[in-house]
């Protein structure tokens, strides 16, 4: 199963997520933002980082890059598509999710091993993990404040949308502790923690992470 | 457009030259005169003030550093592959990788304007790494402030901590370990010191010397614009404008880290080309360090058309041109049949770039200006054969009344609860405070190769995933020691390195440094250094590692207050398999604590005599470097065969901060039972070096002690790993008990109550 992982200008986590589709035993394929192709690839990875230096506001810049026009339309195929971090904030600029990030309420930087809870495992991405289970996966932006006004965050819960939820204390303000969402079909997931950074004992904090990428290597080997 | 040129200045050579504004003596000036024989062009002026500045020249350091080139090129696993002189010193680690690692600092513009000085400062020092050939692959930051609570501090920290970390965290380099520390003599000059490691194939190693007559020279990266210009716009002002014309420009540089990402890949894909054949990144003195650096190392010539070059300001005068420092910037020789795939590569990398000269035969550097000849110089001259002054030193005459005034003379705490109570004050000390709230504003996983990050003993970094080779790195100086004895402070920097290396299960290889002191015209600051580095020097020898290069910040004060002698020695270890690591925190209950080393009655310089009774006296801790190496050697081997499941280094605080952090980590208890020989109090606070505790799984008891008594090395058991949970609680047999989360409590309470 090939799953794509674009390169921006400013990403950062892109080796990271290439790893973790290599360590779930999917063949990591290396996209381009200029690049309108997505090369056959089953599932998209949005990595964490800075595209363009989001120096604008996060991922406004990337949305318009070449390769995004490609992935909107796969999304909206149903094409698994996964937004980590920056990317999360790109599929928010997208509208393939809604709401917004904005800057963490205490106004610094964070990185921290951060307690999650699955709130959705009919996602693309979340089927490995148990309704309610409880992860450690780390956390790591300035931007991570998830907004959506009123009636978008009632639908989301209503919907069952909201894919994790931060646990024993909200860590940058975000609304209803929301750390990922899903769109309604929930081939689209934009997480703010970093999935890619917690598969291996060696390098995370956990493995727990590893599940997101075994969720969407399973779901492509069932067709 | 009308410049001042070689022509003009042979012509007149009574003109009038700001030399002095530019911070020249009168000597350097009629020394340049008599190397041209002529007055120097205005550009030249501009190029020799800056080259010859104490900064880029160590004109009052080189005949003291000396010492670190004498060491043999040489450490324990391999040949050095670069070593001082060069960008950055470059270590052989086995398997064909290398590591290039540097500490330079940052200090004067991080107290001008905190957040752009500290980032240019991370920006810098990783264009230094990737100038060798290298691809960075981590940063690590040592700090020093004023008192926490002194108000310039809350605009100074947040501002550089900021920086450090909005610069590396866009960079996508993690931050795996460092220092923080707190001191009345950095108020007016907090230090500001960046390393960043980078990692390549030996076949990779990149050198900064153009050769090959013909081959074009390249500058790439931002376009040049009028920033951190400094002292040298009084001589473009002098010269170019009228009075009360353009405004003087900020001497902070601005960083811009998305172009600085985009360099490094853009810089590795030229690499991995081949289209490289000399390379060097302009930092400070910018284009006037490049060119006369490059070709002062080469074997011919360069002609620069400084026209050519890319300006973000078209009105920048030459002299600016020659010496903006504006930041992510490089600069390439590239064989004439590379240059079109090269300037492709920067496209597609959205780099700009511009062919601005290229390499000749006559062994002069020249540079034009629109067909105007405003520089031409021997290379060398500029670069290379600046001024070296043997500064006189002499030891203070104070010294004897500091060294007699020893922290083992002060009231102590004798019973249980004043121990306690003592332990407390320096658990919620600035001086021992958990550091995340620094730390935290750090991204330490990025690139998916951190092993080990702050707050453990050392920075633990996967180089190779199949073969499980890893590195080590650690960062350390005390400066209390150094001002009591700069001789043996430094070698206890370096110790203190070369075991907090160790102690993660690491074999020490090589050393790098900065050296922040005051001013070099005061001998008693002198006679600091002169100590410092033959401390240094001797130290690196006995323990068989060399010193790869480093950085000298001279003129740390405030008026005619030096601050504390500072040397920051930074050790790099290598680890043949990563995964055989050892963390710091105590993890699993029922596995008995040692203490290895020896303790001392030696409290002068340490922790507790700072925060309880503001003293800074007597003698600092004794060094023993080959109990430090036996130590070493101990480790590596315990750690390699899974003997030892969790150690800490003893160094600030003693063993009872030692045994605080090891328990607070994952919130387990610990009994301990003090060495009956020992006074309390001594075994508890004394910062005697050469020691550490380690935490041993049951099994590996009898192989553990016996490996200990065939080494000779001192140790016994002090105690064990207690449960974790609610109750939790560090004991002390027989003197006093801290639940872990009243430890904790405490030890994280500090900085964000004074920073928030």
């Amino acid at each position: 199963m090939r799953i794509g992982v674009v390169t921006f200008p400013g990403s950062l986590d892109d080796v990271d997520a290439l790893r973790a589709v290599r360590l779930a035993a999917g063949e990591a394929v290396s996209l381009w933002h200029g690049d309108a192709d997505l090369h056959a690839v089953d599932a998209v990875v949005l990595p964490g980082g800075f595209s363009y230096g989001d120096y604008l506001r996060c991922g406004a810049i990337a949305r318009f890059a070449p390769v995004m026009g490609e992935v909107v339309v796969a999304a909206e195929q149903g094409l698994p598509v996964l937004g980590i971090c920056n990317g999360f904030q790109i599929l928010c600029e997208s509208h393939l999710l809604p709401g917004a990030l904005i800057r963490n309420d205490h106004r610094k930087f964070s990185c921290r091993d951060q307690r999650l809870r699955v709130e959705r495992s009919t996602t693309a991405w979340t089927a490995a993990y148990e309704p309610g289970q409880q992860i450690v996966i780390p956390l790591k932006n300035g931007e991570g404040g998830y907004v959506a006004d009123g009636t978008t965050l009632a639908m989301l819960e209503a919907e069952g949308r909201v894919v994790l939820r931060y646990v024993g204390g909200n860590p940058n303000g975000s609304v209803a502790a929301i750390a990922g969402i899903s769109n309604a079909r929930g081939n689209v997931v934009g997480v703010m923690p970093h999935p890619e950074h917690a598969v291996e004992e060696l390098c995370g904090p956990s493995t727990d992470g590893l599940g997101f990428f075994t969720s969407v290597l399973a779901r492509a080997l069932a067709g | 457009m009308t410049a001042d040129t070689v022509a003009r200045a042979a012509a007149t050579p009574d003109q009038p030259q700001p030399w002095a504004e530019l911070g020249l003596s009168h000597d350097e000036y009629e020394r340049i005169r008599t190397l041209l024989g002529r007055r120097p062009t205005s550009c030249e002026l501009a190029m020799y003030s800056v080259m010859w500045s104490e900064h880029c020249s160590y004109k009052s350091s080189r005949v003291h550093l000396r010492r670190f080139a004498d060491l043999p090129a040489e450490t324990p696993v391999g040949k050095l592959l670069a070593g001082i002189g060069e960008n950055a010193g470059v270590v052989d680690i086995g398997q064909g990788y290398a590591i290039t690692f540097k500490i330079e600092s940052h200090n004067h513009p991080s107290y001008v304007e905190p957040y752009q000085g500290a980032a240019t400062g991370v920006g810098g020092i990783v264009r230094d790494i990737l100038a060798m050939g290298a691809r960075p692959v981590a940063i690590m930051d040592s700090l020093r402030f004023g008192p926490l609570d002194a108000p310039d501090t809350a605009r100074v920290l947040p501002g550089v901590v900021a920086g450090v970390g909005g610069y590396g965290n866009c960079l996508g380099l993690p931050n795996i370990g460092g220092e923080v520390v707190f001191d009345v003599s950095y108020a007016g000059n907090p230090l500001v010191n960046a390393l960043c490691i980078g990692v390549m194939r030996h076949e990779q190693l990149h050198l900064a010397k153009a050769s090959g007559e013909g081959n074009r020279v390249i500058l790439y990266g931002a376009r040049t614009g009028g920033d951190g210009i400094g002292g040298v716009s009084v001589l473009a002002s002098e010269t170019f404008h009228d009075e009360g014309g353009p405004t003087k420009r900020p001497s902070v540089q601005v960083g811009d880290p998305f172009l600085e990402k985009l360099l490094i890949e853009c810089t590795l894909e030229l690499f991995a080309e081949g289209l490289v054949t000399g390379i060097q990144d302009l930092g400070g003195a910018g284009l006037s360090c490049a060119t006369s650096e490059l070709a002062g190392a080469g074997d011919g010539g360069m002609r620069i058309d400084l026209d050519a070059v890319p300006l973000r300001d078209s009105s920048l005068v030459p002299e600016e041109i020659l010496m903006s420092e504006s930041q992510e910037r490089m600069m390439a020789v590239v064989e004439p049949v590379g240059v079109e795939r090269f300037l492709q590569i920067c496209g597609k990398w959205a780099v700009d770039a511009a062919v601005i000269g290229e390499v000749t035969g006559t062994g002069r550097l020249v540079v034009s200006w629109y067909g105007q000849r405003v520089v031409d110089v021997l290379p060398r001259t500029v670069a290379s054969e600046g001024p070296i002054y043997e500064r006189p030193y002499a030891r203070p005459a104070a010294q004897d009344a500091l060294g007699a005034d020893r922290a083992e003379d002060l009231p102590r705490p004798t019973s249980g609860p004043e121990l306690r109570a003592s332990l407390l004050r320096l658990v919620g000390s600035p001086q021992l405070a958990d550091r995340s709230w620094v730390t935290d504003q750090y991204d330490r996983y990025v690139r998916g190769n951190t092993v080990l990050a702050q707050p453990e003993n050392a920075g633990v970094l996967r180089v190779d995933e199949d073969t499980g080779l890893g590195i080590a790195v650690a960062t350390d100086g005390n400066a209390g020691f150094t001002a009591l004895d700069p001789y043996a402070g430094t070698q206890l920097a370096l110790a203190e390195a070369y075991r907090n290396v160790a102690v993660v299960g690491a074999r020490p290889v090589a050393v790098t440094n900065c050296l922040n002191f005051g001013s070099p015209q005061d001998p008693g600051v002198m006679w600091q250094f002169e100590r410092a580095t033959a401390g240094l020097a001797d130290g690196c020898r006995a323990l068989g590692i060399p010193v790869t290069g480093g950085n000298v910040s001279f003129y740390n004060q405030t008026a005619q207050t030096p601050i504390l002698p500072t040397p920051v020695v930074g050790v790099l270890g290598v680890l043949d398999d990563v995964t055989a690591r050892v963390p710091s925190g105590f993890a699993v209950a029922g596995q008995l604590i040692h203490l290895l080393g020896n303790t001392h009655e030696e409290l002068s310089g340490s922790v507790w005599a700072a925060v309880i009774h503001d003293h800074l006296g007597g003698s600092p801790p004794r060094v023993d470097l080959s109990g430090e190496q036996a130590l070493a050697e101990l480790l590596r081997h315990a750690g390699r065969d899974g003997l030892i499941a969790a150690a800490h280094d003893l160094s600030d605080g003693g063993l009872a901060q030692a045994l605080v952090e090891s328990c607070v980590r994952y919130g387990l208890g610990a009994q301990i039972r003090l060495p009956e020989e020992l006074d309390p109090f001594i075994a508890l606070f004394s910062e005697s070096a050469g020691r550490v505790i380690v935490a041993v799984p049951p099994g590996a008891e009898v192989r553990f002690t016996d490996l200990c008594t065939a080494r000779g090395l001192a140790h016994q058991v002090i105690g064990a790993v207690d449960v974790a949970g609610p109750d939790a609680a560090l004991d002390i047999l027989g003197q006093f008990t801290v639940p872990v989360q009243e430890l904790r409590r405490v030890w994280t309470a500090t900085l964000p109550a004074a920073l928030m």
